[in-house]
């Protein structure tokens, strides 16, 4: 396929948002319990105020995409089927909650609902981080599945797009977190980089075990099953196009295998090996993390590019020769 | 329940491509817009059409074949194309199941494209809409012309009669027969997308001729002199003849 980067933007944006309210969430409920210290509102606000200036960049990044943007509100109306449109909907949900979560906080409007057995008061933002959480979760859910539903696109077509969508957007978010505490919180720094450290393991494990699933897919598709001819060798003569068409543009990725074979050690590398690096590093000198969340950018933007390159449509059996 | 669809004869096909030029003409010219055709007389035009006559070799020259063959969308009972469209631009028609894309609704995210294992779907990129083979929808129901005009433009079109129109889910239709009776296959069926256009497979006339039908098997006047003679003592085949 070829990368559309305006999706790749989209993904990856929307995925460290994600991530990053999970984070602020997971210290507010440490917090409850006494396990951490609670912060200031202004901590998890702001911390809020850029998850949402994360998923407006990725929304508009989204509408790139679109050949008709003004007709974009139709995209909700079928989420019966559509995972796509399930996404549209999910993500300005997730928005609106983010927005009241930080609002509750910045303005401390936290009115108590019901305090706990054990004495915790559980407050209107937990219950907005609560929904919040599911709603990042859904969110991942979503948009992994607009890839891992087509099942004739086999490297898509498989639970593991989904857990790594939410792995690498945690990992992002959780690097993000421990970025912003080390300015905002410097003593919870360590808390969010020692989680980043965790899920960016976990995030590495997901990405290797698709890397090495898809290296050892076999078509489904052949020559053969496409024209119905059952015969070994089949060479196309022509395409029915001069100039090349849509078929030619949008399915193939358009770089050269050795090119595909340099982003892929190039991925792994920046967005997993070095941000590890240097949130181990970050324990010590957190000005390390900054560099390890652009650093981690960077390589997820390369991930992404790949995630696309590397699926190989059925379609692209019609198009392999001009004349 | 009707599944309008195409029958395409590979066997007759000869890849004259009448069928994509009067498939473009007709749909350039109809009440949606023309079709995007950039830099057609240029270098490397480029433009959307429905319908694509492709050429495939099998074997290696000497031993080779040529087989030319029309694609279009395929109209499929299960279309995966459908389901993913967000805004139900994409639709599959109850009464006679057309695969359709309503242009007015139709956002030009390109998804749609993505799940079609067949490559059916061209965006047109100067409308920024989806489009794909109408069956010629605007055509076959216009009572203002002749009843033998009704068909999809590609089918009037084509001078070998390689392309059979009809309704797949009548037993006694020309497209039903033909399908049954002269080997109609579907493509990629491994998708279970449940394609309607089928297309009838390349096939020699051949005649199989076995040795008795080379040998007079009564030889009355001896004239093969190749089956055994039998002995004076014995009948003949045909108890007249003897020696």
């Amino acid at each position: 396929m070829k990368p559309a980067f305006s999706v790749i933007f989209l993904t990856t944006l929307i995925g460290a948002a994600q991530g990053l309210f999970l984070a602020l969430f997971t210290h507010q409920s440490y917090a409850l319990f006494g396990l951490l210290p609670m912060q200031s509102d202004d901590f998890y606000g702001y911390g809020t105020l850029i998850v949402l200036v994360l998923l407006a960049a990725g929304l508009v990044a989204s509408f790139f995409h679109l050949g008709r943007p003004e007709r974009a509100w139709r995209t909700a109306t079928m989420w019966r089927t559509s995972w796509l449109s399930r996404e549209v909907i999910v993500l300005p949900a997730f928005m609106g909650v983010s927005f009241l979560f930080g609002v509750s906080h910045m303005f401390g409007i936290r009115p108590e609902i019901v305090t706990l057995p054990g004495g915790q008061v559980v407050d209107l933002s937990l219950l907005l981080g609560v929904a919040g959480t599911l709603l990042a979760f859904v969110l991942f859910i979503c948009t992994a599945m607009i890839y891992a539903c087509l099942r004739f696109l086999k490297e898509w077509n498989s639970p593991l797009t989904v857990i790594n969508y939410i792995l690498m957007g945690g990992s992002s978010g959780f690097i993000l977190a421990a970025f912003y505490a080390a300015s905002a919180a410097p003593d919870q720094a360590d808390f969010f980089a020692g989680w980043a450290i965790i899920i960016t393991v976990l995030a590495l494990i997901g990405r290797m075990a698709s890397l090495v699933r898809n290296a050892r897919l076999k078509p489904t598709s052949t020559m053969q099953t496409a024209i119905g001819v059952k015969h070994p060798k089949i060479t196309q003569r022509s395409m029915g196009a001069m100039g090349g068409s849509f078929n030619t543009r949008e399915f193939f990725h358009g770089k050269s295998e050795r090119f595909l074979r340099t982003i892929k050690p190039a991925f792994l590398l920046f967005g997993f090996a070095l941000p590890l690096l240097f949130l181990t590093l970050g324990l010590f000198s957190p000005a390390l993390l900054g560099l390890a969340f652009i650093l981690q950018y960077i390589g997820l933007l390369a991930e992404r590019w790949f995630f696309f390159a590397q699926a190989n449509h059925p379609q692209n059996l019609y198009y392999q020769t001009i004349g | 329940m009707t599944q309008l669809a195409l029958v395409i004869d590979l066997n007759v096909c000869v890849g004259c491509s009448a069928c994509v030029t009067s498939c473009k003409e007709w749909n350039t010219s109809g009440s949606a817009g023309p079709l995007v055709d950039e830099r057609p007389y240029g270098e490397n035009p480029t433009g959307t059409f429905f319908n694509r006559v492709q050429t495939y070799e099998m074997g290696t020259f000497p031993n080779s074949e040529t087989m030319h063959f029309p694609k279009s969308c395929l109209h499929c009972e299960d279309p995966p194309c459908v389901p993913v469209c967000p805004t139900g631009a994409s639709y599959k028609r109850k009464e006679d199941g057309i695969v359709l894309v309503d242009y007015d609704k139709c956002i030009g995210c390109k998804y749609c494209s993505w799940a079609c294992p067949y490559g059916a779907r061209e965006i047109d990129e100067k409308q920024k809409v989806m489009k794909k083979c109408t069956l010629c929808v605007d055509r076959i129901y216009d009572m203002t012309m002749p009843e033998a005009d009704r068909k999809p433009s590609c089918v009037k079109a084509c001078p070998t009669s390689a392309r059979l129109f009809g309704d797949i889910h009548d037993p006694e239709s020309a497209v039903s027969v033909a399908i049954r009776e002269d080997g109609g296959y579907a493509l990629m069926p491994e998708w279970g997308t449940h394609p309607s256009n089928h297309y009838l497979p390349r096939r020699k006339t051949k005649m199989k001729i076995h040795a008795d039908e080379l040998e007079r098997a009564d030889n009355p006047l001896k004239l093969d002199q190749q089956l055994p003679k039998p002995d004076k003592d014995q009948s003949t085949m045909d108890d007249v003849s003897a020696w």
